[in-house]
């Protein structure tokens, strides 16, 4: 079978089950692919010939109750894997090897999948475009120098060239959504509290969630089932019934009702991206939805508040990187003065850059001038939201303000760059599900996404929503394979 | 508002990141651009708002004080930068 790679998890998994392809055969496939697809820089660290290996010992004893039997998969080298090194993007932790392994991933090889590799991601999942990864920045399978968005852009880089057949990443302002979108891609971010945050590398502890990113929507509601689970090693775990997210998967969406926020209206927004939220909005209709108005007062508010407690957390986080107990240690004169040159060393520009506005935000005398000010937005952000779910099921949005940018455009120019995330970010304050979805393209046939935004814990919800529009929309990702020789 | 080079100095050291002055520069300036942007938040009246400190509404779960990963700390020394056997490895703090 020559066209292994471009077929969906799901096909992968009847395949299997069905003895018409190997574990072995599907994992060579990717390795291959892989291989030949480098100049992309997807991959921080290859796990190849160790993936050969347990795919051969999966063939020699499979076990086809398995959700995803055999499959190989990489994942964003932010979660932590047992004995295969751990970067997080970052110069800090390029010798990092975990002596343990994160519960979401622990999940995933509980059910049969196999590691290829650790993608490729902006340093400590801080970035919207994949050019503040110490290891590179990642190429868009769409076009050449385009960036694959951000942070997790080695896991959609690496989807969408059909270098993994799915893979999981981070989002703390959009880091699934954002880069799902400009790589014509599937991201869910899930109910924050779904997917256990143990064993992956901090960020915003208050903000980060792990979830799936796929080719279809169907993929993604079966790894969802299999990532979120009730865990005691996260203290913010949340012990809630999970649906049996693919099981449950119906395109019936007859009567459920659409919000549609009039402040996600933004000065400046491209046409295309007002015609494509238009088009998203004739789609859930055809489907059966109602569509209702809604208000988000404060949705001018969330960037300006996202960029006081995340940058807050990261400062408390990082503070770990020391130079002491593992990673990467500068020589100093006495202990302060190796401190101050690891981190200076060890950390890039924009992790720096992070790490000073919340050590200042923080700071004696502007705590509350900055943080609790921002704590208090935050509510009332999330108290938007909790009026607007008394009226409607869930929200559509576009996911981005614009399609995927060239690199280096933006990296001069942080506020611009922060700016990219302004449709997803107020998600993450309050705390709630939403996917990506590809619904079209801009003029330079570059992919553009939407966004279904639900209440807490309904995941199902938009799955079932997302899964209906995308029979409706069709789209077909054009990749021509220009990276290779 | 605006950050100042010595305030740029003061936060690098509450940060233990050592910056030399063309790096506090461009620090001042990114760092005065996403504050005034930030500032966007004083529009604002917040008097009568409760911060929001945690969406997780949960009460944490107790459990048992039990030792779940033993025997593991040659693996943790592994990672440690400087090579001792037995310790982490710091430059001389007492004289």
């Amino acid at each position: 079978m020559s066209d292994i790679i471009s077929l969906t998890l799901v096909d992968l998994v009847k395949n299997i089950k069905d003895k018409k392809i190997s574990s072995e055969e599907t994992t060579k496939a990717f390795i291959d692919r892989g291989e030949k697809s480098r100049n992309l820089n997807t991959y921080i660290t290859e796990d190849f010939s160790n993936a050969l290996l347990k795919a051969k010992a999966f063939d020699q004893k499979p076990n086809f109750n398995l959700k995803l039997p055999g499959i190989p998969m990489a994942v964003k080298d932010l979660f932590c894997t047992n004995g295969v090194k751990t970067t997080a993007g970052s110069k800090i932790l390029n010798n990092f090897i975990p002596p343990y392994e994160s519960t979401v991933t622990q999940n995933i090889w509980n059910e049969g999948a196999i590691l290829l590799g650790k993608l490729n991601c902006d340093e400590f999942a801080m970035g919207s475009s994949n050019e503040t990864s110490f290891f590179g920045n990642v190429q868009s399978p769409i076009d050449k120098d385009l960036v694959p968005g951000g942070s997790s852009g080695g896991s959609a880089s690496a989807l969408a060239a059909n270098i993994t057949p799915i893979t999981i990443g981070t989002d703390t302002g959009g880091s699934i959504r954002q880069p799902a979108s400009f790589t014509g891609t599937v991201g869910l971010k899930p109910t924050y509290g779904s997917c256990s945050r143990y064993g992956i590398v901090a960020f915003a502890s208050s903000l980060d969630q792990a979830g799936p990113m796929s080719k279809n929507v169907k993929d993604c509601a079966l790894l969802q089932e299999i990532i979120s689970t009730y865990d005691d090693k996260d203290s913010t775990s949340i012990d809630f019934k999970r649906n049996a997210y693919s099981k449950e998967l119906t395109n019936n969406i007859k009567g459920k009702k659409i919000g549609i926020p009039n402040e996600y209206r933004v000065d400046g927004m491209p046409k295309e991206i007002e015609d494509l939220w238009s088009k998203g909005i004739e789609y859930a209709k055809d489907c059966g939805a109602k569509i209702v108005e809604i208000s988000l007062p404060h949705t001018n508010y969330a960037l300006p508040t996202y960029y006081i407690v995340a940058p807050a957390e990261a400062s408390s986080n990082l503070a770990r990187y020391d130079g002491v107990k593992y990673g990467f240690r500068s020589k100093g004169e006495n202990l302060i003065d190796m401190y101050e040159k690891t981190r200076s060393e060890g950390f890039g520009e924009e992790v720096q850059r992070r790490i000073m506005i919340g050590t200042y935000v923080l700071s004696s005398g502007y705590y509350d001038a900055y943080y609790l000010k921002a704590q208090k937005v935050r509510k009332l952000i999330k108290n938007d939201f909790d009026e607007a779910y008394k009226k409607v099921d869930a929200i559509i949005t576009p996911s981005t303000p614009s399609a995927a940018f060239k690199i280096g455009e933006k990296t001069n120019d942080p506020v611009s760059m922060y700016l990219n995330d302004i449709f997803t970010v107020p998600v993450n304050l309050a705390g709630l599900p939403a996917i990506s979805i590809p619904a079209g393209v801009d003029a330079k046939g570059y992919p553009l996404g939407l966004q279904i935004i639900g209440k807490a814990f309904d995941e199902q919800n938009i799955l079932n929503i997302a899964y209906a529009m995308e029979e409706k929309i069709e789209f077909k990702n054009k990749i021509t394979d220009w990276w290779i020789k | 508002m605006t950050i100042d080079l010595k305030t740029i100095k003061h936060i690098s050291k509450l940060s233990r990141i050592s910056i030399d002055d063309e790096k506090a520069k461009k620090l001042a300036g990114d760092m005065n651009s996403i504050f005034d942007f930030i500032e966007k938040l004083n529009e604002l009246n917040t008097d009568n708002v409760e911060p929001l400190t945690s969406v997780a509404e949960t009460t944490l779960k107790l459990r048992a004080d039990e030792v779940k990963s033993k025997d593991i700390r040659d693996q943790i020394l592994k990672n440690s930068p400087e090579e001792n056997k037995d310790f982490f490895v710091v430059p001389r703090v007492v004289e």
